[in-house]
């Protein structure tokens, strides 16, 4: 077997130009996808429910009456909502993949607005098993409260700022329809002076008034300052994010992840599917298996030479990747695994379509036939397609080793959960093709 | 004393008979042509006694790893040259001095000024010699050959005669299928005729030209005599097959 092994090199090294376009295009395919994958959807399928009562949507805020429905008009401009009765509703909706987010509005948002003592909080669900989509919906949604949270704060300064100089200079004041006249810190001042006055010159009465006369001028002076303190603190609504189902991978992490995966694939595939074909089409096969080599050992040496050459190249391209990316080098070793275990799965799908073709070009062909559905398969959010649509394209996911392996490396990379699963699934697989070109190589045979 | 036996070697492709009873032997040095028509069932006789397919019935009296196997279209890799093709094979046929044997077959195929050669440079003749190279590179006492002139012109199909002549002189037995009947009447010592899977004549060339003139002439016509013309001979024989019924 190391002379076969030795041979197929020899022959990859005599051949520079196939070399060169198995390693650059799907480098090139990578790239594309990475980009077009960076691109969020025109407009997000978001889950909303107001729960806030329809006699509150309004508060009183600096002197003005705000509606607060009215707040939300930019962020459905930016989302298409699917309006739902219940919290219960919207979280079902994420996670049934009908809808990649949910918002949801407590109906204590205007109460806790209109008190100003702690936050109000919006609520906001996604499904963290793709990071593509997650990322899109946070971004929007986030972008969205901030402007909500923009203005509001204006308008919460501005009301702030009037009763700060209620403070200093006094005047009048309406609380539950009754009229209040407040003194005031400048006022209050004017009338302890003219009573120190009043006061013997050394008595400690005296000197005590004179203290809270520079109190009450020191007040004064730094409530000026207050109404830029509020407006550049001021942050009434927060947002509480609830990750439904697995991590939180970057989004850059993720395009790694994928631009790997794409690499891997058409790697493994070709040099497998070709290598093997490439016996058939010099007519060696019948030679090498008639006791020079059993079949089993040529296609374990073939998926040998397919896997270790598309992990090298992997690990190549994760090295020059991590010299843009932040990665996580301590993780080195789950890399490999997760690239390796992938580069078996799809050397044994290329042994089978080798198996399958008596010539080189056919076989490359019909790995690229194969390979690029199966990948837009794999990549499919869930929210763009009927549920049950989805459950069948999650299942042809899952009988090929694309993703399978994305999960893999997802999980290798960002640490997004075990990779055990993925790496079992794809032994799991391995053996399947693996299985399925021995049985394909008996059209081999005479 | 046969260095190859077969005995009663039937194949069947679903209902169709590829073989039907067929048994041939061979001694050492022979030169045995095996011919036939297309579909007559040739290539699947000499890939039954290579081993590489196996009958529904009969048997070989010979292992497949002690016989040499040159395939109608050759089997080496046009990537790399005549010696790295030799080296990759002597060592798969694990062979005591890979290099020895090598050097040894660059001699006898004369190609000893192509050995840097890749394959897939070289004309038809000589690609033709290599792949009956490999074929004799674990040194087997019996070497099939299927069809190793098709596809040649005159001049390579020469070479490649000289050199299997030389083989068979050196005590290797030659088993060789071919359509030419001009080859099998000129270089063999004994042919087999197979139409339709069935073994129908076994004899020297004189006696097939006999048989092949009984044919023609009710059997009063004298035994071949080459040379004679090729279309007459060829015309004789389709005849002869006819009257057989194939």
């Amino acid at each position: 077997m190391r002379w076969l092994l030795l041979k197929d090199l020899r022959i990859l090294r005599r051949s520079p130009l196939l070399v060169g376009l198995l390693v650059l295009y799907p480098v090139v395919i990578a790239t594309l996808i990475g980009f077009a994958l960076s691109r969020g959807p025109e407009k997000p399928q978001v889950a909303f429910v107001n729960l806030v009562p329809d006699s509150a949507t309004e508060i009183e805020l600096g002197g003005e009456t705000i509606d607060v429905t009215r707040q939300a008009g930019p962020l459905f401009r930016a989302i298409d909502p699917v309006r739902v009765d219940s919290r219960e509703q919207a979280i079902a909706q994420v996670e049934d993949g009908r809808v990649l987010g949910a918002l949801v509005i407590p109906k204590d948002t205007t109460r806790k607005l209109q008190t100003g003592l702690e936050p109000a909080e919006v609520e906001v669900f996604y499904n963290a098993d793709d990071p593509v989509k997650s990322s899109y919906v946070r971004d929007t949604i986030k972008a969205q409260v901030q402007d909500a949270n923009s203005a509001l704060t204006k308008q919460l300064a501005k009301a702030a700022v009037e009763y700060l100089n209620l403070i200093g200079t006094g005047g009048r004041f309406e609380i539950f329809g009754r009229e209040l006249d407040v003194l005031g810190l400048e006022r209050a001042e004017r009338l302890l002076r003219k009573a120190s006055t009043q006061l013997p010159p050394r008595s400690s009465a005296r000197e005590d008034v004179e203290r809270v006369i520079a109190f009450a001028r020191l007040a004064r002076d730094n409530l000026d300052l207050s109404d830029e303190v509020l407006s550049s603190v001021g942050t009434p609504i927060s947002v509480k994010q609830t990750e439904l189902d697995g991590g939180a991978t970057p989004l850059s992490s993720f395009a790694v992840a994928i631009a790997v995966t794409v690499s891997l694939m058409f790697i493994t595939l070709l040099l497998a599917a070709g290598s093997l074909a490439l016996e058939r089409e010099e007519n060696a096969f019948l030679r090498l298996v008639r006791g020079l080599v059993s079949r089993t050992g040529l296609l374990l040496e073939k998926a040998g030479l397919a896997a270790v050459c598309s992990t090298v190249v992997c690990l190549l391209m994760l090295a020059g990747l991590g010299l843009f990316v932040d990665l996580r080098w301590e993780r080195f070793p789950l890399w490999v695994a997760g690239v390796g275990a992938g580069a078996l799965a799809f050397a044994a799908m290329g042994l089978a379509v080798g198996a399958l073709t008596k010539e080189v070009r056919a076989a490359s062909l019909l790995c690229v036939m194969l390979s690029l559905p199966l990948t837009f398969l794999a990549l499919v959010p869930s929210g763009s397609v009927s549920p049950l649509l989805y459950d069948l394209v999650r299942v042809v996911s899952a009988v090929f080793p694309f993703k399978p392996t994305l999960e893999a490396l997802d999980s290798a990379l960002n640490d997004t959960g075990g990779i055990a699963g993925p790496l079992a699934h794809l032994l799991a697989l391995f053996v399947a093709f693996g299985a399925a070109s021995r049985l394909a190589l008996r059209r081999f045979d005479g | 004393m046969p260095v190859l036996e077969a005995d009663g070697l039937v194949k069947r492709y679903g209902e169709r008979a590829a073989l039907r009873d067929v048994s041939l032997s061979a001694s050492r040095g022979e030169l045995v042509a095996v011919i036939g028509p297309n579909g007559a069932g040739k290539t699947t006789l000499l890939s039954i006694l290579a081993g590489i397919q196996k009958p529904d019935e009969g048997s070989v009296s010979r292992a497949p790893a002690e016989i040499g196997w040159v395939p109608q279209q050759a089997a080496v890799y046009s990537k790399l040259t005549v010696a790295e093709n030799l080296e990759l094979f002597a060592r798969l046929e694990k062979v005591d001095d890979p290099r020895s044997t090598v050097d040894r077959m660059l001699d006898l195929t004369d190609l000893r000024d192509r050995a840097g050669d890749q394959v897939g440079r070289l004309s038809g003749g000589n690609r033709q010699r290599v792949n009956i190279a490999v074929g004799l590179l674990g040194e087997q006492p019996v070497l099939l050959l299927d069809e190793p002139s098709a596809a040649l012109d005159p001049r390579q199909r020469e070479r490649v005669w000289g050199f299997v002549l030389s083989l068979a002189e050196s005590g290797t037995t030659v088993i060789y299928s071919t359509h030419n009947i001009q080859e099998a009447e000129r270089h063999a010592q004994r042919v087999l005729v197979l139409a339709d899977g069935e073994l129908i004549f076994t004899g020297s060339p004189r006696e097939l030209g006999t048989a092949v003139g009984d044919g023609v002439n009710g059997g009063h016509r004298p035994p071949l005599q080459p040379p004679r013309a090729p279309p007459d001979f060829e015309s004789a024989f389709v005849a002869f097959l006819r009257q057989r019924g194939h």
